[in-house]
């Protein structure tokens, strides 16, 4: 799976220095960081603050990492087994819902927690899932179930964050990532995805995917893939990674190739095929065996790059600097009183179903939309 | 596979030749003429297809007659669809092989299952389905009768989505409103997303949940059970199959140094005309080949038959209520016919008449003879 811990912690430290001298880490057993070597009679040549880096490290390994996705889509797209597949473990059984069972008339989430542990590094993975979203004959206002949770976890944390006595490590249930299944349709988004899209891209970070894209040729994938890239930038749906987040110009280099290939054509197995001679994962029908890891079948290992091994940290993080604010300062507002550090702020009780009808928009949201109305020309 | 007409002409007893000829009264070769005489008419055949866009319908269609009828279609964006509503469109086209001619008419619906809010929206297919009868039944009960255009609807192919696990409720909905007007034939849409074992136990769902809810699909007839092994295992074959999981290719790729229709992927080639691949050959030999007549019969006597009762039963309720008009005999629509037509109609009855009693007396006098 690969924790690759250095890359997310550099952008929160603005490393003096270049990049490119970092110090090897020391082995995730040792307690004490090792001091930086100086060769004896001379002035140090750095100050040795690199070592904080490894200080954050060993800390990060004893405290451990949350994360919390979110899956949604129609039954069927492969959500499950996408999830098996991008945590490499049996995180959910693949649901069928049983015969005569009827579809619930109204969404149901229903959330799953592992502790995925890996060289020594715990993750408490959490998923919730969507059973039933965009199923049913009437899916007029599906998404308010979903809206409601997200800021359900919201609240919560912000509930615990205004105490006065707050708790050292505040337990972290918000969603980090909300991973969108579009079905593999060919032709373009779907009322229902703008609908729910729509809705939110200004409460969560949203990865949209195409679901089982073994249905797509290669020329097929691609026009898709430019037909969906058209619909959300005319309905200005701004999925993750959001361009106006953006730190840096390098980030905006890396993160722009990764918006090159947005949403990706991905397709999920928990089954193992031999193919010549090596073990992987896939789908075996009678005319080949998908691949789900090769790059040429599909493109599940950008996913699971983007999701794990290089974003994970920038998720959380606009995740708590961004919606949560966004979430706070709406709350506030309505309360009418900013926390101060005596006394204990009671917010009036809010209404999480009416979320959705733009009282959590943003003012900031809708005037960056309205820009790139007028500047179509994005700087690629 | 021989697709050819079975008839058995059976004598009577074998004897001497001489005896053969004076029992052999030669209607065996009907059929022959019957065959001729179609092949001169031509054949006309309407087609239905539904389902989610993008489930491949119009790809299957191509692939299945091998016309494009979809050369001038613009896919609709997002924001068009938003307020897309459920239409009707009708491509035609005539095609012909061998010197037989058939009209293919091919039934779109567009826009069906893809708004939001989908209720109901197989409220404009049933109707037009109910137009086609009702255009129908009007001309029969006309007075020309002779080019009555055939417009009902024969067959309807429903798209089920590979990607569902099993019937979805837009899935059931549309087949109950229309199973007892249309003969539905379920296909499992792009089937090569599915690997065989899905197939299976996607095939049996579906098969489970049209028996739990009552759904009456296209029944393939019992075959005869004097017909040969072969056919009988074929038709076997066919009907544990269904519903047909097919894949539609409109571009012709190279395989095994061959060139078949089929798609091309990083990880192999399907083709659609494999059978191990998909059962588009099966769907094809059903819908063209061997069933196109069953389903042209089935329409005829079966569906079209309910409408009409049903149509009748309603007018006659509606006319005993006013109490003025008591008739046992159920009063078709006619338009009321004007004195010159009504003399004509007398005429025609008295020479009819005539001609009858005619026949008679020739038949008397062969019988004297």
């Amino acid at each position: 799976m690969g924790f690759n811990l250095s890359n997310s912690w550099n952008r929160d430290l603005c490393v003096l220095g270049p990049m490119d001298s970092l110090r090897q880490s020391p082995s995730p057993c040792s307690s004490r960081p090792s001091s930086p070597r100086t060769p004896p009679c001379e002035m140090p040549a750095s100050v040795g603050i690199e070592a904080v880096l490894d200080q954050l490290k060993i800390k990060a390994m004893k405290m451990g990492f949350e994360f919390n996705v979110m899956v949604v889509g129609q039954s069927g797209l492969g959500k499950s087994t996408m999830v098996n597949t991008l945590f490499k473990s049996k995180v959910w059984k693949s649901t069928l819902p049983g015969l005569g069972v009827p579809t619930p008339q109204t969404l149901q989430l229903h959330s799953v927690t592992h502790v995925i542990e890996e060289k020594g590094l715990k993750l408490k993975l959490t998923v919730t899932d969507t059973p039933g979203f965009g199923d049913q004959i009437n899916n007029d206002k599906c998404w308010e179930p979903i809206l409601s949770y997200i800021n359900e976890q919201y609240e919560q944390y912000l509930q615990e964050e205004i105490l006065i006595t707050r708790q050292r490590h505040i337990p972290d249930t918000r969603v980090h990532c909300c991973v969108y299944f579009v079905p593999p349709t060919g032709h373009c988004l779907r009322p229902l995805d703008i609908e729910f899209l729509q809705r939110l891209c200004r409460t969560v970070n949203v990865v949209p995917v195409i679901a089982r894209a073994d249905s797509l040729t290669i020329e097929e994938r691609e026009a898709f893939r430019s037909r969906i890239q058209k619909d959300l930038k005319s309905h200005c749906i701004d999925v993750y990674p959001q361009k106006r987040f953006d730190e840096d110009a390098n980030d905006r280099i890396l993160n722009s190739k990764i918006r090159e290939r947005i949403p990706f054509a991905v397709v999920g197995a928990d089954q193992e095929h031999l193919v010549n001679g090596r073990c992987v994962l896939g789908r075996k029908t009678n005319w080949g065996i998908i691949e789900v890891e090769n790059m040429a079948h599909c493109e599940f290992p950008l996913l699971r790059d983007l999701l794990i091994r290089s974003h994970l940290q920038d998720l959380k993080d606009i995740t708590h600097n961004i919606h949560y604010e966004n979430y706070r300062v709406v709350r506030l507002n309505e309360s009418h009183q900013l926390p101060r550090g005596p006394g204990w702020v009671n917010l009036a009780p809010m209404n999480l179903a009416h979320a959705s009808a733009g009282q959590l928009t943003s003012p900031r949201t809708s005037k960056a939309c309205k820009q790139a109305q007028e500047e179509p020309k994005y700087d690629f | 596979m021989s697709t050819g007409l079975r008839y058995k002409s059976k004598l009577a007893t074998p004897g001497e030749p001489g005896d053969i000829d004076k029992q052999y009264v030669g209607f065996a070769t009907l059929p022959n003429q019957v065959h001729r005489k179609s092949v001169k008419k031509g054949f006309d055949f309407t087609l239905m297809v539904a389902g989610e866009s993008g489930l491949g319908k119009s790809t299957l269609v191509h692939s299945l007659f091998l016309t494009d009828l979809y050369k001038d279609r613009k896919l609709l964006s997002a924001e068009e669809r938003i307020n897309q509503t459920v239409e009707i469109l009708k491509h035609t086209v005539d095609i012909e092989e061998k010197g037989v001619k058939l009209k293919l008419t091919i039934v779109d619906t567009p826009g069906f299952g893809d708004a939001v809010n989908n209720s109901e929206c197989w409220k404009p297919i049933s109707d037009y389905v109910d137009q086609q009868f009702e255009q129908y039944f009007r001309d029969e009960s006309g007075l020309n009768r002779k080019n009555i255009q055939d417009n009902r609807v024969h067959c309807c192919l429903y798209f089920i989505s590979p990607f569902g696990h099993g019937l979805r409720p837009v899935d059931v909905g549309f087949m109950k409103a229309l199973h007892e007007k249309v003969n539905i034939v379920p296909l499992i849409a792009k089937a090569d997303c599915l690997v065989p074992s899905e197939t299976r136990k996607l095939k049996e769902r579906i098969r489970e949940e049209i028996d739990k809810f009552g759904i009456h699909v296209y029944q393939f007839p019992e075959c005869d059970s004097d017909e040969d092994e072969d056919f009988k295992q074929q038709d076997r074959e066919l009907k544990e199959s269904a519903p047909f999981a097919v894949i539609g290719s409109n571009t012709v790729v190279e395989a095994k140094g061959q060139r078949v229709r089929g798609r091309l992927y990083p990880w192999g080639i399907v083709e659609v005309e494999n059978q191990a691949h998909c059962d588009f050959v099966k769907l094809r030999n059903m819908l063209i080949r061997t069933h196109m007549h069953d389903l042209k019969d089935v329409t005829c006597d079966v569906h079209y038959e309910n409408y009409r009762a049903h149509c009748i039963q309603q007018m006659t309720s509606k006319l005993t209520q006013d109490s003025r008009m008591e008739s046992p005999i159920p009063i078709l629509p006619l338009p009321t016919p004007d004195a010159e037509t009504e003399k004509l109609i007398r005429m025609k009855d008295e020479e009819l008449r005539r001609m009858q009693e005619m026949l008679q007396k020739m038949k008397q006098q062969m019988q004297d003879q």
